[in-house]
């Protein structure tokens, strides 16, 4: 019997965690015993993205742990507990809390801390750092009393806190001792051109300032004096001038740490002692300490690599960074200072449109070095793939900055790309793992991304991939056929607009004029579908007949015996005891299956079609309304009890779901839509796993899209937070409208969502600032719907026509002899082959 | 010998959709498909098949959406889609199954089947 070696692992941050998330999907899972320190209240959450916390994102939602993960895979953390000291030579691991652990091999994730610069009063009240959760939950009590914040420090993650006081609602001060913002990243000309652009936005930037001293103010807690003579008053001091690594583990047992700080490491980010490894912003490699995720992440493989003895080295990494400061796109690639020998600078400056751009390239103009994007960070894929795999450039390269004013394309095709081009930095995805999951069937940029992962982190290879992606299937000989199907020659958003301009209103008409052929059942229940959601009109008229799937035609849901169930809407989930008995008495009398939904209604089995309006009339006397369980259109809206009986409860859940369900029910949409409203974080109506999910908070309403259970589930994506009423359900108008406008056949919003250019923040640009100028029209549209809005089974049982294909035979009254029922706990189920066989010979006897 | 029954009028006929009939115990899908104005394809047609689909095991297929695929009037079961020719009975996505097909016609607004005519394995429906 083997016995299993223990790692230790000493940090629960971004990388200790990808190591562990590494680890446990290696072989190496089965050797070793995994015991990790996290010296945090909680695990490892995304640093990135976090001033997204200042914008409603929860702890929670920022969370990089999956649930269960650590007992899933038998991972022992102690969170809350810190390590204090490590012993060599006993090879163990003391924390704070007086564990003592034995470990075979130790990996150091301790990070860094924000600097603080040691001027006088720099631990006077509310000067405070931007690192942890618990920093920003300091920010956000201090901003709570104050009116001015200041950072001090312009760098990339400065520039980041700025943003967060400004969406903390203070006056917004940037103080910086270079004489430009982002000085490591950016040139002068780089760094005015994002100057102007932040103080467009309101914030008031400082650079070459030295700050002497911090003391009282006199309207504010502070004041900092700077060495030119100069004062400002300010209540929050936000430091946030750059980071120095945690070394100090290491340095107390002896290991070999730089000048600077920083625990060396090899290629193999091994330390001094082979049996410790140092991984992300602690390790010192080759002199450099690097500060970004990425880097972190390739150290975390390659331990685990080497632990499996496999070879793998850390060899650098591109520093290249691409990012939104404040709305303000800003990249920088590569050399930007050009301080390579011999090298030659291209610059491009616009100051209407407030855009720079610089390139940095070789002597012999054949290879990019480096490059400066602000404002316009559009190229920025096609330039990092220049530099980074060295392709020769064209022989005017200032034509990669110079706006296109006519039609030559100067984007470099995916087909210059080599295979080991990384396509994705996030993920580490590369050109050719792309191209074999094209070849694996991946054809759509859904499929891709869940394939792959690539584009899933930070988007910004979203367009380079869809190009990639485009280019395959053309190789691979695939014309890339959107055409619904052999009777159109169109794509569901064509048709869509076809019907909508032209105002066509049948079938018939749209098949004439630009179709071919009768149709078949892939254009049909298409095309009933649009005109259902442009003109709304009865599915059941004459002229829309045969167009719809079995369920719509007879308003029910098909099951697998050809019996049908019937489910009314009771919206929100909310039903009076008089109502819950009428629908008790309709089921017994017609001796149906009850069961519950997991939408919060009832759902009756086993009506024989002719039985259908029978149901309906007793129903509809009762109060009840069509659900629409059977159309491809909005479900239910679920709720939790909210705030009228909860205890916990922020808001009016059920009033809302109510108020939404009875606004949207019946609009018809390419595939169905669930919606759910919970009164408070606690979720308990799982609005996050729905296509449109509403949470109360304290500051409003919280609205996410986009998220689906079933097969493949999604979490919903935050859309927009603190909203009124009224912008709630402005958005969610446009939203559904845009999805029902644009959306293809039978797909759900998250993969309409994740297909689309852009993704979630293109989303956002639409449905919120308007973008596209269609917001008007898409709210005209909706009011339509809601307007012409009809119970479909009333309509229906008030009119003999409509009810002609309600029977089983056109020629009998007789029901179907196929359906045969057996009991089962106390009621109906259809019975299977064996039984339904004895049953017709007991008939027959 | 043809025999042809009343199965009903065609003012009971719902068009590009379907009905079934009872017929001497059988149950018989009936389609009718008038030529939608101006679209080329199949001419104006009726169709009569077996109701019962034999994938999903139930009477169903006079519920099934119509239309021509490659130029074959078929329909698509509404349990599990499967399309059955109209006109042969032949299951497009596995030919070894087949649905009865009987003759029909419409008599001076009467639509009549002959339930004779249900080809033997290998003929070819007309």
């Amino acid at each position: 019997m083997s016995v299993k070696q223990t790692i230790v692992v000493i940090g629960n941050g971004m990388v200790g965690q990808h190591f562990l998330a590494n680890l446990v999907e290696s072989a190496m899972k089965e050797q070793y015993e995994i015991i990790t320190f996290c010296e945090e209240p909680r695990a490892a959450y995304d640093r990135v993205h976090l001033s997204a916390f200042f914008t409603g994102t929860t702890a929670q939602e920022l969370s990089l742990v999956e649930d269960g993960f650590f007992e899933q895979h038998g991972i022992t953390i102690h969170l809350g507990d810190k390590a204090v000291s490590i012993d060599r030579a006993a090879k163990t691991v003391t924390s704070a809390k007086g564990l003592t652990i034995a470990y075979d091999k130790l990996v150091l994730a301790t990070g860094s801390y924000p600097f603080v610069p040691p001027v006088p009063g720099h631990d006077r009240a509310q000067c405070l750092v931007y690192r942890t959760i618990e920093d920003l939950e300091a920010i956000a009590a201090a901003a709570k009393t104050g009116k001015v914040g200041t950072v001090v420090g312009g760098g990339l993650l400065g520039l980041e806190a700025a943003k967060a006081l400004m969406d903390l609602g203070l006056e917004t001060h940037v103080v910086e001792f270079a004489p430009r913002l982002m000085a490591v990243q950016l040139d002068d000309a780089g760094g005015a051109m994002l100057r102007l652009k932040i103080e467009n936005l309101g914030v008031t930037v400082h650079t070459g300032k030295n700050t002497s001293v911090i003391t009282d103010g006199e309207q504010c807690v502070n004041k900092m004096c700077f060495a030119d003579g100069e004062e400002l008053e300010t209540d929050i001091v936000l430091f946030s001038a750059g980071i120095r690594p945690r070394d100090d583990l290491a340095r107390a047992c002896g290991l070999e740490v730089g000048q600077r700080g920083g625990i060396v490491i090899d290629n193999q980010c091994r330390t001094s002692d082979e049996n410790i490894y140092a991984i992300g912003e602690c390790a010192l490699w080759n002199g450099m300490i690097y500060g970004l995720v990425a880097p972190g992440y390739t150290m975390a493989r390659t331990v685990v690599a080497d632990l499996a003895g496999n070879d793998a080295s850390f060899t650098g990494a591109d520093m290249s960074t691409k990012l939104k400061l404040m709305g303000v796109d800003v990249a920088s690639i590569g050399d930007a200072h050009a301080k390579t020998q011999g090298a030659m600078v291209y610059s491009y400056q616009n100051g209407d449109s407030e855009i720079y751009k610089r390139l940095v390239v070789s002597q012999d103009k054949k290879q990019l070095l480096g490059a400066v994007l602000v404002g316009d960070a559009s190229g920025y894929s096609t330039l990092l793939q220049y530099c980074l795999n060295g392709i020769e450039l064209p022989e005017n390269p200032d034509a990669l900055i110079l706006p296109h004013r006519s039609d030559e394309s100067v984007g470099l095709g995916p087909d210059a790309l080599p295979a080991s081009a990384q396509i994705c930095s996030c993920y580490d995805v590369t050109k050719g793992a792309i191209c074999s999951a094209i070849e694996g069937g991946c054809m759509t940029m859904g499929a891709l991304k869940a394939e792959t992962k690539a584009a899933t982190g930070c988007g910004g290879c979203s367009a380079l991939l869809k190009s990639v992606l485009d280019s395959e299937l053309s190789k691979q000989g695939f014309e890339v056929n959107t055409d619904i199907c052999e009777h159109f020659a169109y794509t569901r958003q064509d048709l869509h607009n076809l019907i909508r301009v032209e105002e066509i209103k049948t079938f018939a008409d749209l098949l004439h004029k630009h179709g071919k052929g009768q149709g078949c059942e892939i254009c049909k229940p298409t095309v009933g579908n649009i005109l259902a959601s442009q003109w709304n009109e009865h599915i059941l008229e004459k002229d829309h007949l045969g167009l719809q799937d079995t369920n719509d035609t007879y308003l029910a849901n098909m099951q697998k015996d050809g019996t049908y169930s019937v489910v009314p809407r009771i919206t929100g989930g909310e039903i009076s005891p008089d109502m819950l008995i009428a629908l008790g008495q309709v089921g017994k009398k017609y001796k149906l299956y009850t069961k519950i939904t997991g939408g919060q209604r009832v759902d009756l089995f086993g009506a024989r079609v002719d039985q259908l309006p029978h149901i309906w009339k007793e129903l509809i006397a009762a109060g009840f309304e069509s659900g629409h369980a059977y159309g491809k259109s909005l479900r239910t809206v679920k709720s939790c009890v909210g705030s009228t009986w909860c205890r916990y409860g922020v808001d009016d859940s059920v009033g809302l779901a109510i108020e939404l369900e009875n606004r949207y029910k019946g609009l018809r949409s390419p595939h169905k839509i669930k919606f759910a409203v919970s009164g408070c974080t606690r979720e308990c109506a799982e609005a996050q796993g729905k296509d449109v999910g509403v949470i109360a908070t304290e500051n409003g309403w919280n609205l996410y899209v986009c998220g689906n259970g079933g097969m493949k589930p999604r979490h919903a994506d935050l859309f927009a937070t603190g909203l009124d009423k009224a912008t709630l359900i402005k958005y969610i108008d446009r939203f559904l409208s845009f999805y029902v406008y644009t959306a293809d056949r039978l797909q759900r919003t998250s993969v309409w969502m994740e297909n689309m250019e852009g993704g979630l923040d293109y989303l956002k640009s639409v449905v919120i600032e308007d973008k596209l100028g269609l917001c008007d029209q898409l709210e005209q549209q909706m009011q339509y719907v809601i307007d012409t809005y009809q119970c479909e089974w009333k309509t229906a049982i008030e009119d003999e026509a409509k009810l002609k294909r309600f029977r089983h035979f056109i020629n009998s009254d007789q029901p179907d002899d196929n359906i045969v029922f057996v009991e089962e706990r106390g009621q109906i189920r259809p019975a299977d082959d064996n039984e339904r066989k004895h049953f017709k010979l007991m008939e027959i006897a | 010998m043809a025999k042809w029954i009343d199965v009903c009028s065609i003012d009971d006929l719902q068009p590009n959709s379907g009905v079934c009939a009872l017929l001497e115990g059988e149950q018989v899908a009936i389609f009718w498909m008038p030529v939608l104005s101006g679209a080329k394809g199949p001419d104006a047609k009726i169709y009569a098949v077996g109701n019962y689909d034999p994938f999903g095991n139930a009477n169903v297929l006079s519920r099934g959406l119509i239309g021509d695929i490659g130029g074959q009037p078929v329909v698509a079961s509404p349990l599990y889609k499967q399309h059955y020719n109209l006109q042969t009975g032949v299951c497009l996505e596995d030919e070894t199954v087949k649905i009865p097909v009987y003759a029909i016609r419409i008599d001076n607004g009467s639509v009549q089947v002959d339930l004779s005519s249900l080809p033997q394995d290998g003929a070819q429906a007309l």
